[in-house]
């Protein structure tokens, strides 16, 4: 019944915090750690969301966002972008490709649960 | 007794070889600039009696035996001169300074806008009047030849006289060219020169006062006596013929100032303004000197000499006819002396007139100035002086020869002062009369010239030789008030005074009525500003005071002008020297002078003037100095053409700069790259710590397992956190060099063991091979700091190393004093696009997240790099291959 969440992340920590968060929440939450197949993953598993971050091994999170968006089947998938490098450039970066919301991090655990919440309808 | 031929041209061999002696060892000295006794006033002074030639030396008692004391004419006018117009003088040097004025032709030429026309006019005026002058010095030593010869039966016809004249040109020639164009120094100044005519000028002075002080007290019988036998004689009569003694005095003064020769000592080798306050009263009294014995010389000589003698030559014959051949010796060295330091200096003169202003000239325009670019104008220069001083004696000789000796010698000296005095309106106006103008100097010079050679010149030839006898009696085609004597009706009047009326009446008044009427050109009227205000243009005289604010501003003008780096090396010169630090010296009056001559060098003196006036607020820039800003437009075009080759050397610094920029550029990318690495790394574990410490902080339902490892994970966070800060740090310390090394001495086993134990590898399944016998090297380094490399290594190789048997051997050797430490495990290694960029800071070569933040090697680097060694990525080992090489320890390399 609970929506499904697909964390793109490479950091085992960061990956199990947000798992915790999202599936107290009720969410659903699959994770991957490596950018290379990252599409056929989210191909496979058809989220309802997709969080993503920027720095991956094997391809970059803004590489894969491109994917997204030119992937008819997931052009309107919501995305929601996390980087540890947070400068103006790279959320002008995530903006232009077309992610959904894009947050910094250290990030507090109730704006990522928002941010979700907001970006799925339920 | 007879004074024998061959000793005179032995003594005046040995004599002129004394003269070449002292310009060699004055031209020496100055060249060593241990002259300093050859810029005395004395030298000055004594330098000034070329004023008194073989003329003086014999023709003055000449002309006291004809015309009683009106010989002292020529001495009063540069007397009067020397007292009385001493700050005149002053002006005069302090222009031929300041404008380096290098004659007489180039000072008139300068002042009036740098007319060539009148340079070469005046070079021509100066040659016409000035060889026959030379000529009558010739003549006065091939006399003097001639009367010693005549006492001497043994001597040679005298016919050879002639050749004595064509010998003493030559050896002039020669001396001159050696030591007149030694150099082409841009002050025109002759040491050599000018030592050699101070030495002659002792010498004819002590002949003549020798032969004095014998013909009083030898012959004479005493002072008494002799100033008796010169009232009894009719020449102690005064006969005073009032407009002759005015007359005279004036062309004497006038020559004084004009005379190529006189203007050569007095201003352009002049080495001091203040040596004119020596010779003010110094030179008068050389001349009275030198006049003293005249008169009794002359009374004693008519006396005692037979009828008919040549009373030009009593300071020879009479010495000669009492016996006296060592005086007479003297004596003829005297009038040796005199002759040569004329004709020496006087050629130097006229060469460089010549060659300045007309050789040169014909040179560049037939050459096109090409060689101006390629610069060997030097030797063009010196050669046609060279050829100059050469066709000036020539020229003189040539007169000799075709004159025949036969006027009196005064008369002609007469003649050619009044020639030289039509100079005098042209040179008195242009550095007293802002007014004069080129075009006026041109009609008054013409006028003078033409009066000059008519009323006097071309008659002095004799009657009938030029001028016929009718056209002297009754002018040419019978118009009467065109005879040479007699112009305009003037007649009566002695012809010397006569033609000085009429040359300078219309030599002065040409040139006030066409200054007046004409207008000056912008470079006349600014040299004219120049040259009338030399004293405040050259500043000596204008006291500036400021502070160092205006200093700053100065320099602001001067960095305009000059150039950063000249002015600054200017000003912080100066400061020193002022005992001040940095860059701003006092605005001392000194200071403010010399800044003025800097600048003018680009600008213009005026320019320079107005500037710094205007910054020192001295009065407001006056309407002249303004002119005259206006007036160097002239030299500013040529300024320009400075500046185009500096707009050269600004594009090549702007092509360097905007080299230096993409670098810059290059390094701020990398700068930004880091520092979005270390957010990315600083960030990430911060990220883990608060989401855990929020997780904990709102409790729920988490066991207590949960609680535990949720806690452990901010633990670990944080000592990542440590770690990485602590490497940041280590690599700032190492790459700045600002890391102490602490050497000692220890053995490699003994680093490599600790190292194996602070990581705890042994305990893990990474098995390390090791040969101990190979370790056992002395090594004198940091050792703690090597340590911190192997323990890099090896925790790598635990890391990474993903055989599935990890084992890591460490090998060593050594090598041409080098020691080799290879780490090498057996896992897939490094793959060969990564080898390059593993020691650059960040690197991670595998996906996986091993903790580190890829600072690890490159702190290696830097450390190895601290230790004089290196590491090195040692390719084709099979797994990762590290090589970290050091040099050996003196003592073990000798074992």
């Amino acid at each position: 019944m609970g929506k499904h969440v697909l964390v793109i992340e490479d950091e085992p920590n960061i990956i199990e915090a947000i798992s915790f968060i999202l599936s107290r929440d009720g969410w659903q939450v699959d994770t991957h750690s490596n950018g290379g197949d990252a599409m056929d993953t989210v191909l496979s598993k058809r989220p309802d969301l997709v969080i993503l971050d920027v720095m991956l091994p094997g391809r970059s999170g803004y590489d894969i966002l491109t994917d997204l968006r030119n992937h008819h089947e997931t052009a309107a998938l919501p995305v929601l972008m996390l980087t540890a490098r947070g400068q103006n450039k790279d959320r002008d970066m995530a903006e232009r490709l077309g992610a959904n919301r894009f947050m910094t991090k250290p990030f507090s655990n109730a704006d990522v649960l928002d941010a979700v919440r907001d970006l799925v309808p339920q | 007794m007879t004074a024998s031929m061959n000793l005179l041209v032995a003594v005046c061999l040995g004599y002129v070889a004394l003269l070449f002696l002292v310009a060699f060892v004055a031209e020496r000295a100055a060249l060593r600039g241990r002259g300093g006794w050859l810029r005395s006033p004395v030298v000055y002074t004594l330098s000034l009696s070329i004023y008194c030639t073989a003329w003086t030396f014999y023709g003055a008692v000449g002309y006291a035996a004809r015309s009683g004391l009106e010989y002292l004419t020529i001495y009063l006018g540069p007397t009067l001169v020397m007292i009385g117009w001493w700050w005149g003088l002053r002006k005069l040097v302090r222009i031929g300074r300041t404008q380096r004025v290098t004659s007489v032709a180039d000072l008139i030429s300068s002042r009036y806008g740098k007319s060539t026309l009148l340079a070469v006019f005046v070079t021509l005026i100066a040659v016409i009047g000035t060889t026959p002058y030379i000529a009558l010095q010739l003549q006065s030593v091939t006399a003097s030849f001639a009367s010693i010869a005549q006492a001497d039966p043994n001597a040679a016809s005298l016919d050879d006289n002639r050749n004595i004249a064509l010998w003493v040109a030559a050896g002039l020639a020669l001396f001159t060219i050696l030591f007149g164009t030694r150099n082409l120094d841009a002050n025109e100044r002759h040491h050599g020169v000018v030592m050699a005519i101070a030495v002659e000028a002792v010498v004819k002075l002590a002949a003549l006062m020798a032969v004095g002080v014998f013909v009083v007290w030898g012959l004479g019988g005493g002072l008494g006596e002799t100033l008796a036998r010169i009232d009894a004689s009719a020449r102690g009569q005064w006969q005073v013929d009032g407009a002759r003694w005015a007359g005279l005095t004036f062309l004497a003064a006038a020559a004084f100032l004009t005379l190529p020769r006189m203007f050569q000592v007095l201003v352009v080798e002049n080495e001091d303004e203040g040596h004119l306050r020596t010779a003010s009263w110094a030179f008068p009294l050389y001349l009275m000197l030198i006049s003293l014995f005249v008169v009794p010389i002359a009374v004693v000589g008519l006396e005692i000499m037979p009828a008919g003698s040549n009373p030009d030559q009593f300071v020879l014959t009479v010495p000669l006819s009492q016996g006296q051949n060592t005086l007479a010796m003297l004596s003829f060295l005297g009038g040796f002396s005199s002759a040569t330091s004329m004709v020496i200096v006087a050629s130097i003169a006229l060469a460089t007139m010549v060659s300045n202003h007309i050789v040169m000239p014909i040179w560049l325009r037939l050459t096109g100035g090409g060689a101006v670019i390629s610069g060997d104008v030097r030797h063009v220069v010196i050669l046609s002086r060279r050829v100059s001083i050469a066709a000036v004696l020539g020229f003189g000789y040539l007169y000799y020869r075709l004159s025949g000796g036969g006027a009196a010698l005064a008369a002609i000296g007469l003649i050619s002062f009044a020639g030289v005095a039509q100079f005098l309106p042209a040179l008195l106006g242009g550095i007293l009369w802002r007014g004069a103008t080129r075009t006026g100097a041109l009609v008054g010079l013409s006028l003078g010239f033409v009066l000059w050679v008519w009323c006097l010149l071309l008659p002095s030839f004799g009657t009938g030789v030029v001028i016929s006898e009718s056209v002297m009696a009754a002018g040419p085609w019978g118009i009467g008030w065109l005879r040479p004597y007699a112009l305009f009706g003037l007649s009566g009047v002695d012809p010397l005074v006569h033609a000085i009326v009429w040359t300078m009446l219309f030599n002065a008044g040409g040139f006030t009525l066409a200054s007046l009427i004409s207008f000056p050109t912008p470079l006349e009227r600014l040299q004219g500003a120049q040259f009338v205000n030399v004293f405040q243009h050259s500043g000596r005289t204008q006291n500036w005071a400021g502070d160092t604010a205006q200093s700053e501003d100065l320099m602001v003008m001067a960095q305009r002008i000059l150039g950063p780096a000249q002015s600054q090396a200017l000003f912080q010169e100066e400061a020193r020297r002022q005992g001040l630090v940095g860059y701003l010296p006092e605005p001392s009056p000194d200071f403010l002078a010399r800044l003025e001559r800097e600048l003018s060098g680009s600008v213009g003196a005026a320019t320079a003037h107005a500037m710094v006036g205007q910054i020192m607020g001295a009065a407001t820039v006056s309407v002249d100095d303004l002119l005259a800003v206006a007036d160097e437009t002239a030299q500013m075009m040529e300024y320009s053409s400075q500046l185009e080759a500096k707009s050269e050397e600004l594009t090549r610094t702007a092509r360097q700069l905007r080299a230096a920029n993409e670098k810059l550029t290059q390094l701020s990318v990398q700068k930004d790259a880091f520092l979005s690495q270390i957010s990315h790394e600083l960030r990430t574990p911060m990220t883990s710590i608060r989401a855990f410490s929020e997780i904990l902080r709102d409790g729920g339902a988490l066991d207590a397992e949960t609680r535990a490892k949720y806690a452990d994970i901010i633990h670990g966070e944080a000592i990542r956190l440590t770690r990485l800060l602590d490497d940041l740090l280590d690599l700032s310390v190492l790459e700045n060099g600002q890391v102490n090394l602490n050497l000692r001495t220890g053995v490699l086993a003994e680093v490599i063991d600790h190292a194996v134990a602070a990581t705890g590898v042994e305990n893990g399944p990474l098995r390390l091979v090791r040969d101990r016998q190979a370790e056992e090297v002395m090594l004198e380094t940091d050792l703690d700091r090597l340590a911190q490399v192997f323990i890099n290594l090896i925790a790598n190789a635990r890391k990474y190393c993903d055989a599935a048997a990890p084992r890591l051997t460490v090998s060593v050797q050594v090598r041409n004093g080098r020691l080799m430490i290879d780490f090498v495990d057996n896992g897939t290694g490094i793959p060969r696009a990564a080898q390059a960029l593993v020691f650059e800071k960040f690197s991670r070569v595998s996906d996986q997240n091993a903790g580190g933040a890829g600072l690890g090697l490159a702190i290696c680097r830097e450390i190895m790099a601290r230790l004089d060694g290196s590491i090195t990525y040692l390719p084709g080992q099979g797994g990762a291959a590290f090589r970290v090489t050091l040099p050996v320890a003196q003592r073990v390399a000798a074992q």
